[in-house]
């Protein structure tokens, strides 16, 4: 007996400690080449520091030796995923030159950011599946964002680096068939959403990972600057579409989805409430795309008056703010995008203390982040 | 019966007596060993590789893509083609290892399922240890396996491969008990642990049909439980991919890593054939009652052909799971086996005992 | 006896959402009609590429060996990479004058992001993309091409 006893007081003595592991730069969870160093106690997260800059390229620096009709082709490279809305904010050069674009380029822009946006989300619901370890998904995913990918191959000419918006208009006309496989899209999507439900949203073992999991409160949320549905997921409500329209968004009805819990669940449903969104708002306009040309009559070099511009767009990650500084050349003096990515990575570490690895990669995952985004 | 003309004693009976004929009963034996160990080495390598095959092309349906289709007609020689690269791969060995412990994981790794197949009745007469404990052996024999996957994770001298190994070791000690509780509910109603015996008394019914409520609630038990024995998803902590990158045998190559991956799907089918012989009446052909021109057809069918067919569907099964369900967490999985799966059966062995008293099993 | 029930209803819950997802995957294996997998090298044929896709961008010649590039230099301009170098080159045409003409007009495919802004502005229409898209080569020189063919003339009535 008294053995035992010892043992038991000895084993009080026993001293854990924590210890660090790099997650990446390689790692299959980190979606790119982010480095997160977490200290662990166990399987316990007890931080997390972000280490960004292993993709930079630069695209900021590069902007200033280039024109602004050469500067939406590097932002498509930015935050991949949201090409389209990347390149929407040329509205921020035609706003500067206070250049009228035709309706119907309102109207294509604001479809093609839509799409762009669904397509977005399926990307992500399929990452998301896949780090919670449903493999399926992943294809199921890939599968109907191939749908979205062709219609964008037929109109713009590529399926991922997009390049459609110029400063005036965009690059073509919509394709002749453009309206009639969008609502195929559509029609066949609204079907294939609610598996996506049955799939992954309602399975018990996918609640019970992400429920009440990484909290982030409005405050937090707000404090951090998360933008887009991560932070609306906790009730912050900062949609640009809805808070300051651009392009079409004044002339449709939407409602911008706002959640209150902040956690990992909330965080997930809102993606899948935004496709619906978007859906919807596709089908608002789509029937209606208004004659005209697709470009406003631009100069052949445009020169920005002297002075500073500031234009936010919602991609599909956040809040894309562009702030250009003009000398008055043909090139920008400075250009300085606020990438969504960046600021919701940081708030990672907030809401990720005290949960486990697997949490940590749960949390990530609806962060949905993308890193090229993060690093420019 | 009809089936009985496909039992494989008067072969072996043959062999015995013929090879007692002519050396010492010593070398009988001693060749007797050989042969039968050649045997489930080939087995083992050959249903092993058709089963990475069969995930393969299984998950491959589930994601609607073809799966391996370029090596051979349908990718059939794919698995082999990979083993072959397997085998000529460099076995790197990281400098900080402890050499010892990381040489022997792998081998322990796959000796377990080697053990446990020898008790495992493939068809009449085709079984090579007929021990009286055979079930309990066979759960013994099984845990054996968290050994290796822990020295390989704690060897490795890699963070992921600790905490893989360290989660393998809570879940095995864990679902080993709902294992063991699910295979005492059948042996309450079967009344024997020697393995010949149990799939003797399914002869005029499954155990599944025979125990009622509770024999289908184990069966249940069991699959979960084995899912999660053999590492596999939705339990597959210790390699959770997008967590731990490759978990305990992150820091193995070569032909190292394909002993993991080996004993990964042998443990699979082993788990699959217990299922089998206790709930589903081994090698025994499906029989309805009353329908003897049906009976007489299903008899026709070997009892070979039964057992891999039953075999082959549970692993459908499992595997179903596998590319369905998302990873749960490590305290989940602890939770779903103290605070579920182990009330449930310890309910259900009660459940059990009380049926078999009432004799209301025959 | 409550939390008893609770316990149990949450049991048959969650089995019942785990069927569900397993009739999700059910329905897609036992459909294999509708596999997604498209096999490319062997459906090469049949490949359908979008003919706006932006594969390459090549300068069309019509059967007289013409082209439509005056060798202006917009599309060198307006390139954001440095993808397109132009070589021009002088000549006396046959009324005595000097007139600038191309000699090279090089394109880098390697460097080349395909976001067509040289086909958008150039004004003669000289240059298209292709639909082209195995560019795959073991040489990286290979990458770097003339698109103007030797021996190659200016057509007539291209506004210069």
């Amino acid at each position: 007996m008294a053995e035992l006893k010892e043992i038991i007081i000895s084993s009080d003595n026993i001293k854990t400690d924590e210890y660090l592991v790099n997650m990446g730069p390689q790692h299959p969870s980190t979606h790119g080449v982010l480095r997160l160093l977490v200290k662990l106690e166990g399987e316990i997260v007890h931080n997390v520091q972000p280490h960004v800059g292993y993709i930079h390229s630069g695209i900021e620096k590069m902007t200033e030796s280039l024109s602004y009709t050469q500067i939406p082709h590097l932002t498509d490279r930015m935050d991949y995923l949201s090409a389209h809305m990347n390149n929407e904010a040329v509205v921020c050069v035609e706003n500067a030159l206070e250049v009228e674009v035709p309706e119907r380029v309102k109207y294509i822009r604001t479809i093609m950011a839509e799409l762009q946006r669904i397509a977005s989300h399926q990307l992500w619901w399929c990452a998301t599946g896949m780090d919670l370890g449903a493999l399926t998904t992943f294809f199921y995913g890939l599968r109907d964002r191939e749908d979205i990918l062709d219609i964008f191959e037929e109109t713009c000419g590529a399926r991922l680096t997009l390049n459609y918006s110029l400063p005036g208009g965009v690059m073509f006309d919509i394709h002749p068939n453009f309206q009639n496989r969008v609502k195929t899209f559509i029609k066949k999507f609204k079907k294939i959403l609610p598996e996506y439900d049955e799939l992954l949203t309602g399975n018990v073992i996918f609640q019970e990972r992400s429920k009440g999991i990484g909290v982030l409160s409005k405050e937090d949320a707000i404090a951090f600057g998360v933008t887009g549905p991560s932070g609306r997921a906790s009730g912050f409500s900062c949609d640009v579409r809805k808070h300051q329209p651009y392009s079409a968004y004044p002339l449709v009805k939407f409602n911008e989805a706002l959640g209150t819990e902040g956690d990992t669940f909330r965080r997930y449903q809102l993606r899948i409430a935004e496709m619906w969104e978007s859906m919807s708002i596709i089908e608002q306009l789509i029937d209606n795309i208004p004659e005209g040309d697709y470009t406003a009559k631009m100069k052949g070099v445009i020169k920005l008056p002297e002075g500073e511009f500031f234009q936010r767009v919602e991609t599909a990650r956040g809040e894309l703010g562009v702030y250009i500084v003009s000398d008055g050349k043909k090139n920008p003096y400075r250009v300085k995008f606020r990438s969504p990515g960046f600021s919701n990575l940081f708030a990672i570490n907030h809401i990720a203390k005290g949960w486990k690895i697997a949490d940590l990669v749960a949390i990530m995952a609806t962060f949905d982040l993308v890193i090229p985004d993060i690093d420019r | 019966m009809a089936f009985e003309k496909y039992d494989f004693t008067p072969l072996t009976q043959s062999i015995h007596q013929g090879l007692l004929e002519n050396v010492s009963p010593l070398m009988t034996m001693i060749i007797e060993w050989t042969i039968i160990g050649l045997l489930y080495l080939v087995f083992v390598a050959v249903f092993g590789l058709f089963l990475v095959y069969a995930e393969r092309k299984v998950c491959a349906a589930f994601q609607q893509r073809l799966g391996p289709m370029r090596v051979g007609p349908w990718g059939l020689l794919q698995t082999i083609a990979d083993f072959i690269k397997l085998l000529m791969k460099e076995l790197i060995q990281p400098k900080s290892v402890d050499s010892f412990l990381y040489n022997l994981a792998p081998f322990v790794v796959i000796i377990v399922p080697f053990l446990t197949i020898s008790v495992l009745p493939f068809a009449p007469g085709l079984q090579s240890l007929d021990f009286d404990i055979g079930v309990f052996f066979v759960t013994a024999v099984s845990s054996v396996g968290v050994i290796g996957v822990l020295l390989a994770g704690w060897a490795s001298n890699n963070k992921y491969s600790l905490i893989g190994g360290m989660r393998s070791g809570a879940q095995i000690v864990s679902y080993e008990l709902s294992v063991g509780m699910s295979l005492i509910t059948m042996i309450i109603l079967a009344g024997t642990m020697q393995i010949s015996e149990i799939v003797e008394l399914q002869r005029n019914g499954w155990f599944i049909f025979k125990g009622h409520i509770p024999a289908v609630i184990a069966f249940f038990v069991f699959v979960i439980a084995g899912t999660a024995e053999t590492n596999r998803g939705p339990f597959d902590l210790a390699e959770a991919e997008s967590e731990l990158t490759a978990g305990f045998h992150t820091e193995y190559s070569g032909i190292k890593f394909a002993f993991f991956f080996l004993a990964e799907y042998i443990n699979l089918f082993i788990v699959s054939a217990m299922a089998v012989t206790v709930f589903l009446g081994g090698w025994m052909p499906f029989h309805v009652g009353g329908w003897d021109g049906f009976n007489a057809i299903m008899d026709l069918i070997p009892g070979l052909v039964w057992f891999f067919a039953k075999v082959l569907g549970i692993i459908f099964l499992i595997m179903w799971f596998k590319w369905t369900f998302p990873r749960l967490r490590i305290d989940q999985i602890l939770t779903l086996e103290w605070k579920y799966l182990l009330p449930i059966n310890l309910f259900n062995i009660l459940l059990m005992a009380f049926i078999v008293l009432m004799g209301w099993h025959w | 006896m409550k939390s008893f029930f609770n316990y149990i209803s949450e049991i048959l819950r969650g089995i019942w959402t785990l069927l569900v997802g397993m009739r999700v995957t059910a329905k897609y294996f036992f459909t294999p009609w509708r596999n997604v997998t498209q096999q490319y090298p062997e459906n090469r044929e049949k490949l359908v590429l979008a003919d706006r896709f932006r594969g390459e961008v090549v300068m069309p010649h019509n059967e007289n060996n013409e082209h439509a590039c005056t060798g202006c230099g917009i599309c060198e301009l307006n390139c954001p990479n440095g993808s397109i170098e132009i070589i021009s080159k002088s000549i006396v045409t046959e009324e005595g004058k000097k007139k600038r003409i191309i000699d090279q007009h090089i394109y880098h495919l390697g460097m080349c992001t395909f976001c067509n802004l040289c086909v958008k502005t150039c004004p003669s229409d000289a240059i298209v993309m292709a639909q082209t898209f195995e560019h795959a080569h073991w040489d990286r020189a290979s990458l770097t091409k003339i698109l103007n063919k030797p021996g190659s003339k200016i057509m007539d009535g291209v506004k210069e």
